[in-house]
């Protein structure tokens, strides 16, 4: 955008970035598409596949021929039992993230913006912070039984860290004259919050999300394994317990379906909610 | 009416630690501004005028001495700072940018406060630019944007920083003229920082010129013009130019001071005087 556009209208208008709203229709469209790009390498690896699947350059007993997987998904999709198990998991799932990025994301705003709390909690996070999740999930088990909640908890503690770390980075990442703005006016605490600390924080916060959901499913499939009986990894591990590997495709497949719809999800919100944070002012 | 100064500054000191050394920034300051005054402020780099500023816009405190500054009427804000760096919140539209300060002070009166922020908005030729975001616009547009959402509070105490030194002339002059009739209009005080010493007498009734670091209120000199003032015709006045020249001088004999002090300090022990506005 040229400096000369402002005083002379007429080439304002043609050589205008477009604001927001008067391209949203256009934009849209490319936002909703441009995510797809991704299924490119996939499609190639599984059209490899079925090809040595076919001549049997592979064993089928493992790697049985991606058509094959998708047969057995169409008839699962007609099984009550399939249903059953997806509602499940996405219910922990989603609980879980819930429990897990709300609180994860409050006491990351409040490190980032009162020094006694991030001087009371760095510390502890950080050293808890590395350790594997999954390491704790047999204490987890053991003090929420085979619940549901035992479920919901060791997803909310994974995403309860990341949420934390990546808010804290997303407002210590804050340019301090933002803050400078609002005091010089006189801005209460709150209005700070809602006003500077939340919005400019909001990419930490969005990578986190990102992150999250992934390592949401890896804990969620984790723990299905072991302490459940319904549920997209408890299917994959009965699968595996019974030598029938069709299903255990197919739940494979569902949690990679499920990974990358969040992930394009939250992108799409992002872009159409936020669409300052795929340009920001350095 | 009270004839007390609007702010009085008195041996204010500031220092810094820097890497665990006091760095005094500024030393034995002392200055009052009257009220509805056009203070404006010079000196050379790094000798503390930022550091001033910020401390009047309530973002600092002295070390030491005495700060006071009145605030008269509840109807309006204290002070609006406009930043040498780019200020404006990259989240907000330029719409929502404008009238942030005037919702933040709690000044805000509906449908009247709109008006005059899109009066700003026009006359800094912002208006057609009202749904963009700041990413979308040229480093000039964000620096008048900012103007714009710190005039549109009608401050008592209206804070510039060199506010002007990234536009091209003709806007400069375009703000320069909006900024003194504001200031005439709602009898604001205003503080501006700027190196260019034209523009100092152009726009001031005093002009303070600061020491290079550690920086003091070297002197002031009051500019004698009748307003309305016209750059092109006060550059014709022999009057102006011994003014100009004068302040020049001054300013340069700190400039020398101020590079023969970074000298030493690269010869000497190493970066003790680490000036040239590091922040
Ligand atoms: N927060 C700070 N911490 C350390 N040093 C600072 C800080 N703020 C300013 N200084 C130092 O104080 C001196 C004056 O800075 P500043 O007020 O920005 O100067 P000016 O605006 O006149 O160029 C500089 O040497 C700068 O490095
Ligand atoms: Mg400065």
């Amino acid at each position: 955008m040229k400096e000369t556009a402002v005083r002379n209208p007429s080439v304002a208008v043609d050589l205008a970035a477009r604001p927001a709203s008067e391209a949203r229709s256009k934009a849209t469209l490319r936002q909703l598409l441009g995510p797809l790009q991704v299924l490119i390498s996939p499609l190639v690896l599984l059209l490899v596949w079925e090809g040595a699947a076919r001549a049997g350059w592979i064993e089928t007993k493992f790697f049985p021929a991606p058509s094959t997987i998708l047969a057995q998904f169409w008839t699962m999709l007609f099984t009550h039992g399939f249903w059953v198990d997806l509602g499940l998991s996405l219910q922990r799932l989603l609980i879980g993230l819930l429990m897990g990025a709300v609180p994860g994301l409050l006491l990351g705003l409040a490190m980032g913006l009162f020094r006694p709390i991030r001087i009371a909690f760095q510390p502890l996070i950080a050293a808890l912070y590395p350790l594997p999740k999954i390491a704790i999930l047999p204490l987890i088990l053991l003090i929420f039984g085979l619940g549901e909640m035992s479920k919901y908890v060791i997803v909310a503690i994974g995403v309860f860290f990341l949420m934390t770390l990546n808010t804290f980075a997303g407002v210590m990442s804050i340019r301090p004259i933002y803050f400078d703005v609002a005091k010089n006016l006189g801005a209460s605490r709150w209005q700070t919050y809602f006003t500077v600390a939340l919005p400019g924080a909001l990419p930490g916060i969005l990578t986190g999300l990102r992150i999250c959901t992934g390592l949401g499913l890896l804990l969620l499939v984790a723990a299905e394994f072991v302490g459940a009986d319904a549920g997209i990894g408890y299917r994959i591990w009965w699968s595996w317990s019974v030598f029938w590997v069709e299903p255990m495709y197919v739940g494979l497949a569902v949690i990679a379906i499920l990974g990358f719809a969040f992930a394009y999800l939250i992108d799409f919100a992002e872009r159409l909610l936020f669409p300052w944070l795929r340009n920001p002012s350095r | 009416m009270t004839t007390e100064p609007k702010v009085i500054v008195r041996d204010v000191e500031r220092t810094f630690d820097v890497r665990r050394r006091a760095f005094r920034a500024l030393e034995g300051v002392t200055l009052d501004v009257q009220r509805n005054e056009f203070l404006c402020i010079v000196g050379p780099s790094g000798c503390g005028k930022s550091t001033l500023l910020r401390m009047l816009g309530n973002l600092e405190k002295p070390s030491s001495g005495l700060l006071q500054i009145h605030h008269e009427s509840a109807q309006r804000p204290l002070s609006a700072m406009i930043f040498q760096e780019e200020s404006v919140f990259p989240w907000m539209t330029v719409a929502q940018n404008a009238a942030y300060g005037v919702k933040i002070t709690g000044t805000w009166r509906g449908p009247e406060s709109q008006r005059r922020v899109d009066e700003l908005l026009e006359k800094a030729g912002l208006s057609r630019f009202r749904d963009f975001y700041p990413h979308q616009l040229s480093g000039g547009m964000k620096q008048r944007l900012s103007l714009v959402r710190a005039w549109a509070t009608s401050p008592e105490l209206l804070l510039l920083d060199e506010p002007f030194a990234a536009l091209d002339e003709q806007n400069k002059a375009l703000l320069q003229q909006e900024l003194v009739k504001l200031w005439e209009e709602y009898r604001s005080t205003v503080v501006f920082i700027t190196h260019s010493l034209e523009e100092a007498v152009l726009l001031g009734d005093r002009v303070a010129v600061m020491t290079s670091a550690p920086g003091r209120i070297k002197e002031v000199v009051s500019v004698p013009f009748e307003r309305p003032r016209a750059l092109a015709s006060l550059r014709r006045s022999g009057e102006f130019n011994q003014l100009v020249t004068g302040l020049w001088e001054s300013l340069r004999e700190e400039v020398e001071r101020a590079r023969a002090a970074e000298l030493r300090a690269l010869a000497g022990r190493v970066p003790e005087t680490a000036s040239g506005g590091a922040r």
